[in-house]
Formats: structure tokens, C-alpha cells, sequence
């Protein structure tokens, strides 16, 4: 069992957490991902590591279904049934000269942790940081401290630049030489966002967040296409060169489940309680 | 409808304690007893038998477990007809004894009774690291235990057995079972340490720093058959479709939180075990079933029980037919097939089917499985500098499961290619000999 040492609102339906998972914490890396089960019937869900700390590991997530409206209402104290991690291949950093990290929505959460190693590894970098409306973003202090300059943006206005991440990127490639972008978000974000650097033939990866079980390469049930072959997000990922990617045929897949979705949310809000398949054991 | 494809629970009920005996008095007790030398992990068969003739259970249950570690398990899944009983002397002229139910009803019978556990050596203060808990690891952990030696088991998972538990359904060998023979395994110190994935969670440098590694990461990369059409939602590789049900439950969503795509008529491209589980299971969510294989019937590599159970359960067989192209907008809508004819015999033996031009034909389908085979599981063994592989991705070993990087071994289908669960316990019991013996010898 791994224990919860913080949950906190961040913005609304946006959540974080720390949990103690040493063998996660120890090794995480930028890019990396981990797996939670908040409970013993739950799913696997693939969170990005946002943070670690000593032994513990921080993701952020948007309550947006079942697994993910149970997990925050999880408190400090209570424990999720597992975690495993870190997976997934670290991003690629190296000293590109200057990098921009771009975090939409609920996305921000992963680029702190992109941005500090590739300051580290010597790079002069820039965030751009996006949200719907001011109260939708998160992290800002904690881009602010690592960036050299940060942007942001919001759909409405409401803060910083009225606009799109994508806006803000154009203007920067126009006026000076960008050697690499990150950019983590929605899928349709990252479509979008990934296009603008194209004809300035800037390295791009986004990172991909298709359906998984595993996380370990074992069931092939999140399999992207980037140029042209079939990758598993889980292992070969899950950044890849936003150029390659087959963003429709991703968003296509992450939609597969969409009906029992509901139906787990409906059930969910509908019974206090597990029982009746004789799957639970009498447990629940 | 047959009866047992409604629902998960066993469909073969095992023998009754009349019939066992009765069984085991048929036993020849050979002198040389051929049947040994077809078990891949050496049982001592005649010798259990005898103890079952005497209804001395409890012994007999000892004499197994002398080698075999998990025999309710082996009792249901092993491909008895081709190792003991095939080898069975009785096989010649009438029906060989029934091995595998006899060495099933011993492992119930002591389950039921209490477990008793085999001896462990005094300890040698060397530490293995074993990594993958299905059967070679289970097999190795235990082997080495009983060896002397300290033993922890590193698992990606949440939940030990490997195969056994995300592969093969519960009617066919029920987890209650995989989870109790896990536990006699941890009994004997064998320490497993789950939702651990070596390479990431523990890495490299860590694990060669153990005194001896064993390897037994399995064959869990599932192949696709890369035709049009495979990424639209309802295609599935076996291992996933197996997994979402067997591991997680998908069968009893929404109660357990995993969904499955049940479908309505699903087909399963394939022609071996985890192809006729894949159907099996397709059926019990409630679709009408097509199983699709490109050789004849009688050329289907699974085991003859369970095209049996299959056909029983009402699994339509297409043979001599392949798999083209998925149709469909954004999910499944149809497999469009092609007819297959058999012609001179290739490498492997078998009559080589080829395609028949212009034969093309579409299954209606909302769910398409491809259980068309698996190869070993890159990630790990790709990190270790040195660890040499062969063509298909298994690593290359000794006879004794000796790799080619210095203290690590490896065993089952991550070095011997997708095998049987017996298979891989074979090898893994003797790369821990070898391994036994060099730690030893230090």
C-alpha cells in the first residue's frame, strides 16, 4: 500500500498529490510516467510524474472520470493499492541552446520537472503556460523560479496574453533561434501547437497519453503511429517527435472507451458500495 | 448454449477419490519409467502414484512437490499428452494413465488438508535476484530457496504469477489456485516485491549487484500482423484482451473499474492456446465467436482439449483463412479475409499455406483479437550492456541457462521463445542449479 502525504485543490477539478512510493521518487526522471490503482477493483491509470520528493512522488490530474474522481477524495493518510513507476522512456535532454516548454491545461503539470533538467543540462529556457481562464492555471511559481522567461496564455484573457500557447510560439520562432520545444497537453493541443514549429524545423516532442493497461510493453493496447510504424507509448514513449505523430489516429484511440466511461461515473455516483458480479469477494 | 460458457468458473472438475485411485492402481510401475523422462521439471510419477494407490495422499503430495513447486497448476495446464502421458507406456496399447488429474487431485487434496512444505538448506548468505514472477520465476525463486540461498522476486505488476494470472482464465486454471501456490513459494522465504519494474523501478546497476540474476521476463511483447486497420478501436492483441479480463477483472465492469469491449461477434485470428482462451473467454462475455486460422484443423498448434472445449462452447472454427484487412470508420465493422490453400511442406514441417487470388471475403466483426504470438519483452534485456539476444529477440543461453553476461541466467520464454508453462518451469529449475551449484563454488 503507498500512503498519501498531501492532496490539494489546485484549480477547479484539478488535483494534486504526494505519495510515498520510494522506488518511483528514487529513479523518476523528466518525461517519465507512473501507473496508479487507487483500490482493489480499480483500473490502471497513467499519471505523469510532475515532482519528487526524497520518497515521494507528486502527480497532478484532472477529475474528469471514475478513477480520477475517486482519487480526489483521497486524503493525507489514507493509501492507494499500488503505484509503479517510474515508466516510460526520460525525455531527451541535452544542451539544445534554447528550449521551450509549453504546458496546456492540466499538461502544466509535467513541465516543471522538463524545465529544471534542461536548465540543468545548460539550456536557456523559456515556458509558455495555457489555460482556459486565469483560474485554470497551475504552477505558475514554480515555472516562474525554474524558467529564464515565461509566457502565459489564456483562451479568454483573463491573464497574460489572450490567445493560445501556439500565438506565443509563433512570435518566438519568428524573432530568435529556438532549438528544441516541448509541448504537453491535450492531444488537439499538442496537434495544433506542434504544427507551428514545423516550417522552422525545430525539434519537437510532445508527450502522448493513449489508453493503457500494463505500462510495461505487455499489452499493446497503447499503440501510437509515428512515422508511419506502430510504438507503444509505455515504452518507446511517451515523448515523441510531434512531426511523426499520427494525432487522429491517437485521439481516435483515446476516445475507444467513451461510452463505459459513463457508464463507470454513472455507476460510481450511483452505489455506495462494491458487491453483487461475486468478483469482490465479499470485501467491498 | 453449452452450460459452462455463461460463466468463469472451472469447466474441468477433476477426479473424485475413488476414481484417482482407481486410476492410479492402472500404473504399471515401471522399472524404467518412460514417463519421468517426458516431464520437463522430473517428477518421480510412478513413485506419487503409488502413494495415491495407497490413498496416502499426504506422501504423494510430498513426491511432487520434491520437484515441482506449483503441481495444481501444472495438473491443469500442462500439455500432458505430449510429456508423461504421451510417454506413458499404456499409451501404446490402450489409454495412459491420467498423470495430469492424478498430480491435480494430489495438489487439491493437500490444499484442502494443509500444506506441508519441502525442506530448505541451511543458509548460504548469498542473495538472487529473479526478475518476473510468472512460472520460470516462481520456479527459480523456489528452487534457490530451497537451495539456502536469500531470494526476492522483482514484479512489474500488481500481482505475482505472470502469465498464470493475466494469461490463462480462470475456467481453466482459477486464481484462487495460482494464488495459493504463490504463497508456498513465499513460504519457503522467497521474498516477491510487486509493482517493481526492473530496468526502471530498480535499476540495472542494482540488479547486477545481487550475487546471481535470473532472468524469467517471459514472452509478454505481443506481435501484430501489421494489416490495415489494426489501430481502430476494438482491435486487440490477445494479451491485452486476456489481461483487461483476467488481471483486471473487465469482466465484472462496472463493478471493477477496467472496461472490455465485449462485442457481438467478435473474431480471433490465431491457432494456439492463447487464441482458443482468447475465444473462450469472447464467448463467456457473450458474443458469437469466429476463430480464423491460415492452416487446416488438424494443423491448429493448440492443445486437442482445448479446440475441444472450444468447439464445445461453440467457437466457430474458419480454417485455411487469413486475416487481410480490418474494415471500419473509426471502430471494427468487419475482418476482410482471404481463403488459404496448404501447399509443399516449409521449414517447419507443415504444409505452407498461401494465398488464393481473388478469394477475398469480409466477416461482419465489432471485435477483431490477434493472438498470433509473442517474443520476449525487449525493455529489460536491452539495458544489461552485454546481453546478447538472437534473431527473434530471445536471449541466447547455455544448456544450463547461463546468458551471455557473467551471474545472469535465464530461463522460460524470455530465452526459449513463447513455450508451455512446463517448459519454462523445466529450464528455470536447472538455470538454478547451475546457479546453485557457481554461488557455491565461490
Amino acid at each position: 500500500m503507498y500512503q498519501v502525504e498531501d492532496a490539494t485543490q489546485l484549480s477547479e477539478n484539478v488535483y494534486q498529490i504526494w505519495v510515498n512510493a520510494p522506488q518511483v521518487a528514487r529513479h523518476a526522471r523528466a518525461g517519465q510516467f507512473l501507473i496508479i490503482r487507487v483500490d482493489e477493483t480499480g483500473e490502471r491509470i497513467p499519471l505523469t510524474i510532475s515532482a519528487t520528493k526524497g520518497d515521494s512522488v507528486r502527480v497532478i490530474y484532472m477529475a474528469v472520470g471514475k478513477t480520477t474522481e475517486l482519487l480526489a477524495t483521497k486524503k493525507k493518510g489514507d493509501v492507494l493499492a499500488d503505484i509503479v513507476g517510474p515508466l516510460g522512456t526520460p525525455s531527451e535532454i541535452k544542451n539544445y541552446g534554447t528550449v521551450v516548454v509549453i504546458g496546456g491545461g492540466v499538461g502544466i503539470a509535467s513541465t516543471p520537472i522538463i524545465a529544471r533538467e534542461a536548465k540543468e543540462a545548460g539550456n536557456h529556457v523559456i515556458g509558455i503556460i495555457g489555460a482556459r481562464n486565469k483560474d485554470l492555471l497551475i504552477l505558475e511559481d514554480e515555472m516562474e523560479e525554474v524558467c529564464d522567461e515565461l509566457f502565459i496564455t489564456t483562451d479568454d484573457g483573463s491573464k497574460g496574453v489572450h490567445g493560445f500557447a501556439s500565438t506565443v510560439l509563433e512570435g518566438l520562432l519568428k524573432e530568435r533561434t529556438i532549438d528544441c520545444v516541448w509541448i504537453v497537453g491535450p492531444a488537439i493541443m499538442m496537434k495544433v501547437t506542434s504544427r507551428v514549429t514545423i516550417p522552422y524545423k525545430v525539434k519537437t516532442f510532445v508527450s502522448l497519453n493513449p489508453i493503457m493497461v500494463d505500462g510495461t510493453g505487455m499489452c499493446g493496447s497503447c499503440r501510437v503511429t509515428v512515422g508511419g510504424e506502430t510504438k507503444f507509448a509505455c515504452v518507446d514513449g511517451p515523448e515523441f517527435d510531434a512531426h511523426q505523430v499520427d494525432f487522429d489516429s491517437l485521439m481516435q484511440r483515446q476516445r475507444m472507451y467513451t461510452d463505459e466511461e459513463k457508464e463507470a461515473r454513472e455507476h460510481f455516483h450511483h452505489h455506495d458500495h462494491h458487491g453483487g458480479c461475486g468478483c469482490c469477494g465479499g470485501k467491498h | 448454449m453449452a452450460k459452462e460458457v455463461k460463466d468463469f468458473t472451472e469447466v474441468n472438475k477433476g477426479l473424485t477419490e475413488e476414481n484417482a485411485v482407481l486410476e492410479a492402481l492402472r500404473c504399471m510401475s515401471c522399472v524404467r519409467p518412460t514417463c519421468v523422462k517426458g516431464c520437463p521439471v522430473g517428477i518421480d510419477i510412478p513413485a506419487f502414484i503409488q502413494k495415491v494407490a495407497e490413498k496416502d495422499f499426504e506422501g504423494a503430495a510430498a513426491v511432487i512437490k520434491a520437484d515441482n513447486m506449483l503441481p495444481a497448476i501444472c495438473g491443469r495446464v500442462c500439455p500432458q499428452e505430449s510429456q508423461c502421458e504421451g510417454a506413458c507406456i499404456l499409451a501404446k496399447k490402450e489409454k495412459p494413465v491420467a498423470v495430469g488429474a492424478l498430480e491435480r487431485y494430489v495438489a487439491d487434496w493437500e490444499r484442502e488438508h494443509g500444506t506441508k512444505l519441502p525442506a530448505v538448506a541451511e543458509p548460504t548468505g548469498k542473495h538472487v535476484a529473479v526478475v518476473g514472477s510468472g512460472p520460470a520465476g516462481l520456479t527459480a525463486a523456489a528452487e534457490l530457496a530451497r537451495f539456502g540461498h536469500e531470494v526476492t522476486v522483482f514484479e512489474s505488476l500488481h500481482e505475482a504469477g505472470g502469465v498464470l494470472t493475466y494469461g490463462i482464465p480462470e475456467f481453466r486454471l482459477p486464481k484462487a489456485i495460482v494464488k495459493a501456490e504463490i504463497e508456498q513459494v513465499k513460504a519457503l522465504g522467497v521474498e516477491i516485491r510487486l509493482n517493481h519494474l526492473v530496468g526502471r523501478s530498480v535499476p540495472v546497476e542494482e540488479l547486477l549487484g545481487y550475487d546471481a540474476v535470473f532472468l524469467g521476463t517471459g514472452a509478454g511483447l505481443p506481435y501484430f500482423m501489421g494489416i490495415e486497420g489494426e489501430n481502430l478501436n476494438g482491435v486487440y492483441s490477445a494479451n491485452e484482451f486476456l489481461t483487461r479480463v483476467n488481471l483486471m477483472h473487465a469482466n465484472c465492469f462496472p463493478e471493477f473499474d477496467t472496461p472490455v469491449k465485449r462485442g457481438c461477434k467478435v473474431v480471433v485470428v490465431g491457432g494456439g492456446n492463447v487464441a482458443m482462451d482468447a475465444a473462450r473467454v469472447a464467448r463467456r462475455l457473450g458474443a458469437a465467436v469466429t476463430l480464423v486460422y491460415r492452416r487446416r484443423e488438424e494443423d491448429l498448434p493448440a492443445r486437442a482439449v482445448e479446440v475441444k472445449n472450444a468447439h464445445e462452447e461453440g467457437v466457430e472454427f474458419l480454417c485455411c483463412a487469413n486475416p487481410v484487412r480490418i474494415v471500419g470508420e473509426t471502430a471494427v465493422e468487419g475482418v476482410e479475409c482471404v481463403r488459404m490453400e496448404m501447399c509443399e511442406v516449409d521449414a517447419s514441417g507443415r504444409p505452407k499455406p498461401t494465398c488464393i487470388e481473388g478469394s477475398e471475403f469480409t466477416l461482419e466483426a465489432d471485435v477483431f483479437i490477434e493472438a498470433i504470438g509473442q517474443g520476449p519483452n525487449p525493455l529489460l534485456v536491452s539495458m544489461i550492456p552485454g546481453l546478447e539476444r538472437a534473431r527473434r529477440g530471445n536471449l541466447v543461453v547455455d544448456e544450463d541457462g547461463r546468458t551471455t553476461v557473467a551471474r545472469v541466467y535465464a530461463a522460460g520464454d524470455a530465452a526459449t521463445g513463447a513455450a508451455t508453462v512446463i517448459w519454462a518451469m523445466g529450464s528455470a529449475k536447472t538455470a538454478a542449479a547451475a546457479i546453485d551449484k557457481a554461488l557455491k563454488e565461490e
